[in-house]
């Protein structure tokens, strides 16, 4: 069958399950809005937040920035897996005894300050529209390539799927698309995992494979892609590049940064009991680490097959590099997308990647007549274009575009729905009207969920030029800001609203100076204070792994401050004990 | 009465931050310690094709949280029960 009948096919019908699943699950209360009526089993739950948490980068870009980064792209799998060891020790089986609906509102009700749930309500709303404006550009960008259509077209088509499923079914019917969801990606991911894996190394597990031997030459797969790369004038893939100062640092800040992200803490709020809590947490990585561990293999092992297509023969040969006329389909078909391009420098007719920035390598390059480097590769292609490059069936690659699309629309609906919470429950109702009955509140909820889509598409139509680099600051934001706070209001009984707030202010402060010294403040081009490259950074900690020493100051002024003032009233110190056990002993006064 | 009942709830916490250090401590140890620090000295090892270094950063670490994860399910729920504040 044709590739595009294919696509449509199964694209198509992943879509009428979602909104299927969406109208099944339609939510009656608010509970089941907000919290799916604390009644989602903890293994489905875990598969939901899987499906939450890995968004379009996790599945279309990760693989490709481990390819090219090669050691030093483990800091977003370290970064990305671990922030989840915090968030079930630390965070999600009290968050869940405290039994609420949302982030702000324990953040509100522990430092019994209105004050307070209103500075967490602008932390959640700056980290979810950031994440979720670059959802929107995945969402636009895979809708108009899979429909060709123009990207505002396809962005409008996915904004309204996500407002079908996501207003009309809450929470409830979020989670259990999700579930769907993750379902689809995992699938379209593996699939063509294994089958590099096995053409490559002969083991159909890739975890395995990426450790095993190359077919041909018997050597390891590592060790030749080592070799091969050094030929090349790059370094070594599996050594480090980067200085271990900021590596360190830089996972740090993505842990804690997981472990504060509001869309993510929501999720353990939906099941029964704390135990579920801290068993979700444990699913949720399991379900995450099947993509999270197959992907350095997918990485390494499509990067090992594009140098190879290029360089068949023997490096600095004449006939070492492969002739244009000769090149596969799947590379003239991604030429026509423009995100892999060849350009002819020593007009050989024959294409030569290696590393023209090392200068070392120069003299050697000349020997060869090489004349500069003539591939460019988007790093984006490597996951969508590995089932081509396998040469696996049309509805392997049209699984892909369906797990692209799953990725996508299921973190921008968990962030909207983190949104829109955040929004009629801690503002409307918290703040601005807190008599409203039940049915309004739902309504309003319903309001600015539709209000919520509306400014992501406009922000996806319009991106502001600085989208790309505010996801660094989501995270830094949510890292010291949000998570720390948290932390403090459980495992600190003595942390009051004035230790809560001027924490949350200081690290969130020198977060943003930071950030803005290097990047330009408010991202606007040209007035930053200090180029951003590494000999000008503090101590050589770039702005994206700041976080983490933001969560510090903010950890540490808290605790001063607290101690400098007034310890809480007794019911909140009532109400610290009470989040810490799961349920009172029996004759206990609660 | 009331006092033993504090007592308990004390110890049951103090447990609980004990087994919270030591899985952080490991958490630690096994993805910043073997997967950062020293990762340069550990890839002189070589185990099956994989750089000793490089397999704990991009698979081990990964393998090492779910393991962590498990563990504090399986303790705390013994220690609910310990203390009788389990769930039904």
């Amino acid at each position: 069958m044709d590739l595009t009948v294919t696509t449509y096919l199964i694209v198509g019908a992943t879509f009428v399950l979602y909104i299927g699943i969406a109208i099944w699950a339609k939510a009656g209360s608010t509970g089941e809005f907000y919290v799916a009526g604390k009644g989602v089993n903890p293994v489905a739950n875990g598969m939901a937040t899987a499906a939450d948490w890995m968004s379009a980068a996790s599945f279309i870009s990760m693989a490709g920035l481990i390819a090219f980064l090669g050691y030093d792209a483990s800091v977003y799998l370290m970064g990305w897996t671990g922030g989840y060891v915090l968030l079930a020790l630390l965070l999600a089986p009290y968050l869940r005894k405290f039994g609420k609906f949302t982030v702000p509102e324990f953040i509100g009700d522990r430092f019994y300050s209105k004050t307070a749930r209103v500075i967490a309500v602008i932390c959640l709303i700056v980290a979810s529209v950031t994440y979720v404006i670059g959802q929107m550009r995945g969402i636009g960008v895979a809708f108009s390539r899979f429909l060709e259509t123009e990207y505002a077209t396809g962005l409008l088509v996915g904004m309204a799927i996500v407002f079908i499923y996501a207003v009309f079914g809450g929470m409830k019917g979020i989670t259990y698309t999700q579930i769907a969801q993750y379902c689809v990606m995992i699938f379209a991911y593996t699939i063509p995992a294994i089958f590099i894996s096995l053409a490559i190394t002969g083991n159909p597990l890739p975890q395995l494979g990426l450790g095993g031997t190359v077919g041909g030459n018997g050597g390891y797969l590592l060790n030749t892609l080592d070799n091969i790369l050094v030929d090349l004038g790059f370094s070594q893939y599996t050594v480090m590049k980067g200085s271990m100062l900021n590596l360190f640092f830089l996972t740090m800040s993505l842990m804690i940064g997981t472990a504060g992200l509001p869309h993510v803490i929501v999720r353990f709020f939906t099941v029964p009991r704390v135990r579920d809590a801290r068993l979700s947490a444990g699913w949720a990585l399991v379900f995450i680490a099947i993509l999270y561990t197959t992907a350095p293999a997918v990485g390494a092992m499509s990067f090992y097959n594009l140098i190879n297509t290029v360089q068949p023969g023997e490096i600095g040969a004449e006939e070492g590099n492969l002739a244009y006329e000769n090149v596969p389909n799947w590379f003239s078909r991604w030429e026509e997308t423009g995100l892999l391009s060849w350009e002819d420098e020593n007009g050989d007719g024959r294409i030569q990647y290696y590393n023209d920035d090392n200068e070392a390598f120069a003299d050697t390059a000349a020997q060869y007549g090489w004349e500069g480097n003539e591939l460019t590769v988007d790093r984006d292609i490597m996951v969508m274009a590995n089932p081509e490059i396998a040469g696996l069936p049309n509805w392997v690659i049209a699984l892909t575009v369906a797990g692209g699309l799953a990725a996508a629309l299921s973190t921008a609906a968990g962030l909207l729905m983190a949104i829109s919470s955040a929004v009629s429950h801690d503002l409307i109702k918290g703040v601005f009207n807190p008599g409203i009955s039940e049915k309004g509140e739902l309504l309003s909820a319903r309001l600015a969920m539709a209000g919520a889509i509306v400014v992501a598409g406009y922000l996806g139509l319009n991106p502001p030029g600085f989208a790309a680099q505010v996801v660094a600051l989501a995270f830094g934001l949510a890292a010291s800001s949000l998570f720390p706070v948290l932390m403090l209001g459980i495992f600190n009984a003595r942390m009051n609203a004035q230790g809560a707030m001027a924490g949350m202010l200081s690290g969130l402060t020198f977060t943003l100076v930071y950030v803005f010294v290097y990047k330009g403040w408010f991202f606007i081009p040209g007035t930053n204070n200090l180029p951003d490259t590494p000999e000008y950074w503090l101590l050589g900690i770039g702005p994206q792994s700041i976080g983490a020493v933001g969560a510090l100051i903010n950890v540490g002024v808290a605790v001063l401050v607290s101690r400098a003032t007034a310890p809480p009233p007794k019911h909140i110190q009532e109400l610290v004990e009470s989040i810490r056990v799961p349920r009172a002993a029996v004759g206990g006064s609660n | 009465m009331a006092s033993s009942k504090e007592e308990a709830a004390i110890a049951y916490w103090k447990e609980n931050v004990r087994l919270l250090i030591t899985l952080l401590i490991i958490w630690f140890a096994v993805s910043f310690g073997l997967g950062i620090f020293l990762a340069p000295a550990l890839n002189n090892i070589v185990i099956g094709g994989y750089p000793l270094g490089f397999w704990f950063a991009q698979q081990g670490s990964i393998y090492t949280f779910i393991v962590l994860i498990f563990v504090y399910v399986a303790k705390m729920n013994a220690l609910d029960r310990k203390y009788d504040v389990h769930e039904e």
